[in-house]
């Protein structure tokens, strides 16, 4: 069984810019959530929406409904969508004690300081160049990066997480689904960093 | 006619039409058109704000509802339209 | 058929099971997915209506009033410096006693400029005749659309209404979403006809000059409708509560029957809220939370009888009228001034232009306000929440 046990809810916050998807990808998220008949909450905080902007967006999940409408300080899961964010953006901030940080990077896990135990990292960027999702300079990374973020929190199992891109993804389909699944293969995860 | 609130349709609405109400006892002053002079240029019926000019081949005032502004008396290029006080 | 839709989506998947005939839409962040769904809807040839792109928001309004006097079911959304735009026309849409739904994505007005959540846009548009619904998750706000119609069509009312709902934190949000099958929705929602109706076999002249004689006798009317449709909102629910198994009061309450201090909180704000009033509920504070659904008409019997059980009620504006206050504060004491109970009522101005409006943020209102409720008021009637430099918050 992937699934946890889910008293509490489970809150994950994407950095992101905009274009890359982290909208997309907190509701996709969300939609694979659902699939396995939690409640589920995700929306987006946009800075200006403007494409290469920092862009935050969260998912929420819970078996109870989910009532609070207000942003997530305190986040289980951080997921970085371009590495390139964190010199700007303190995408730890607020993580709980056990979080998690997934970071779109070709680097190891060790490789990153930050006040988290546990690190797991993707090179989602690769992997969505080779699936053609989006441009060679503008890649989308959205569904690769859920796609590990499946194996490395096991929040959502893989196969809701594909269901969930083949019924909302707004384009490439397959091409995203086939992402996700070589994602989820090529994760790395380091507890104690 | 009304008596209460409740009478009244829903929305101010007109439901009879424009023409019952002939607009030509407003007139202190009514265009008359020298056919002599006129050239069926037509620039008065193209000028009366009120449609009471009718085109039968020579224009027309439509004296139930010409108001009498004399706009087309105004515009005329020959002049043929003077402005004479209602009796 | 349940779906993870976003607030946005709601409004759109309302209009189309409304049937929705003509959509007359001009765009505005952060009401913009809202009519492009209706167009997708309508490229996907699942939805048959007029889509009329205009050129401001005053012509949508204009596009509406003339539709829906031709006898259309008409539907349109817009937000903050839109929907003030169609001010001058939301009179007349209801002096001319058509009945509209529109969409408006509550959004701060400028400057500064700001798109996120506040309810200045449509607080403001407090006397123009229309009825005004706060939802707090996007299935109220679907549910809202199809109720809206059936009570703005009535023959007794013939009244215009918008559902408000705040900007990103329902327009943006994903939510999972019970949406109704259509034949249920058409047997709940008879077609639209009008008895006075632009007809060309029939022609005649509307909103009409009026004599000072009877103006007063035209504005009676429409006084008496939006009294009357107070009683429809609560009827139309409960035929929806028995078709849908959902139902929706005018004033919301929750853990209200034996609370000390009770808050009004509208629109999203209320679901934060009622999570917070359990947590507070379990440390033996007795708090509770009054969401108020409709702003117009205002539900002044269910303010009078909540009045009677409470000592301290907290009215958490997310707007403010410069000069007096929040502007539902003031509506709430003007209901209970010739009552004969008088709770200690407070103003907490909270969440202007999108200051989120956290967990945190609501239990120091709810403790602040359980402190006034023993010790009165003081000085501080009306206070500004999170203002950086205004401390104590």
């Amino acid at each position: 069984m992937l699934l946890p046990k889910v008293i509490a809810m489970i809150e994950i916050r994407f950095h992101g810019r905009g274009g890359q998807g982290a909208v997309v990808a907190s509701k996709l998220l969300a939609q694979a959530a659902f699939l396995e008949d939690n409640d589920v909450q995700s929306f987006p905080y946009f800075g200006v929406e403007r494409r290469g902007a920092p862009v935050t967006a969260f998912t929420k999940i819970d078996k109870r409904p989910i009532r609070i409408k207000s942003q997530i300080y305190e986040p289980d899961y951080v997921i970085v969508l371009d590495p390139s964010l964190m010199n700007a953006v303190d995408v730890a901030h607020g993580l709980k004690k056990n979080g998690l940080i997934l970071i779109n990077s070709n680097k190891k896990p060790e490789k990153f300081n930050l006040p988290a135990k546990r690190i797991a990292t993707v090179d989602a960027t690769s992997i969505a160049i080779a699936h053609r999702l989006g441009s060679k300079h503008a890649p989308i990374v959205n569904s690769a990066i859920l796609g590990a973020f499946s194996k490395a929190s096991k929040i959502v199992k893989l196969s809701s997480l594909i269901n969930s891109i083949l019924e909302i993804s707004p384009a490439k389909k397959e091409e995203n689904a086939a992402a996700a699944k070589e994602a989820y293969e090529k994760v790395t995860v380091v507890e104690n960093v | 006619m009304f008596k209460t609130y409740e009478d009244l349709p829903l929305t101010p609405i007109t439901n009879v039409s424009s023409r019952t109400n002939k607009t030509g006892l407003w007139r202190t002053f009514k265009p008359v058109i020298d056919y002599e002079k006129c050239i069926k240029c037509y620039i008065c019926w193209k000028f009366c704000p009120d449609v009471a000019i009718i085109i039968n081949d020579f224009p027309q005032i439509d004296y139930d509802y010409c108001k009498g502004c004399g706009i087309c008396a105004n515009e005329c290029p020959k002049n043929a339209i003077t402005m004479e006080k209602e009796e | 058929m349940k779906k993870v839709v976003t607030g946005n989506e709601a409004l759109a998947y309302g209009a189309k099971i409304a049937r929705a005939e003509v959509i007359p839409a001009y765009p505005i962040t952060p009401q913009t997915t809202v009519v492009e769904k209706i167009a997708d809807f309508m490229a996907d040839g699942e939805m048959k209506a007029k889509y009329i792109k205009v050129e401001s928001e005053h012509s949508a309004m204009a596009a509406c009033i003339a539709a829906s006097n031709a006898g259309a079911r008409t539907f349109t959304a817009t937000s903050a410096h839109g929907l003030t735009l169609m001010h001058e026309l939301l009179f007349w849409a209801s002096g001319a006693r058509l009945p509209i739904v529109m969409g408006n994505i509550n959004r701060a007005m400028g400057p500064p400029w700001s798109v996120w959540a506040d309810h200045l846009d449509s607080i403001a548009q407090r006397d123009t005749g229309w009825m005004q619904f706060y939802c707090e998750n996007n299935q109220e706000v679907l549910d809202t659309v199809i109720q809206a119609y059936k009570i703005c069509e009535d023959k007794d009312i013939l009244l215009p209404a918008f559902i408000n709902e705040d900007a990103f934190y329902l327009s943006h949000t994903s939510e999972l979403v019970d949406i109704p099958d259509q034949e249920r929705v058409d047997e709940f929602l008879p077609p639209y006809e009008l008895q006075l109706k632009l007809d060309i076999d029939n022609p005649m002249g509307f909103g009409s000059l009026v004599m000072p004689e009877w103006y007063m006798e035209f504005r009676y009317k429409i006084a008496e409708a939006m009294d009357r449709s107070r009683k429809k909102i609560q009827q139309v629910s409960k035929e929806f509560n028995k078709m849908f198994g959902r139902s929706y009061e005018m004033l919301d309450l929750y853990r209200c029957e034996d609370a000390e201090a009770v808050f009004i909180a509208v629109g999203t704000m209320a679901s934060t809220a009622k999570e917070v009033v359990d947590t507070m509920r379990k440390e033996g504070k007795d708090v509770g939370v009054a969401r108020l659904r409709v702003f117009r008409p205002f539900p002044v019997d269910e303010i009078r009888e909540l009045a009677k059980t409470v000592d301290f009620i907290g009215v958490m504006d997310r707007s403010y009228s410069f000069g007096y206050g929040g502007a539902i504060f003031s509506e709430i004491k003007a209901a209970l001034y010739n009552s004969d109970y008088k709770p200690i009522v407070k103003d907490y101005i909270v969440g202007l232009g999108g200051k989120d409006v956290t967990p945190k943020v609501l239990e120091k209102i709810f403790t602040d306000g359980l402190k006034v409720r023993t010790k009165g008021l003081k000085d501080k009637e009306i206070e500004w929440i999170g203002v950086k430099g205004l401390g104590g918050w």
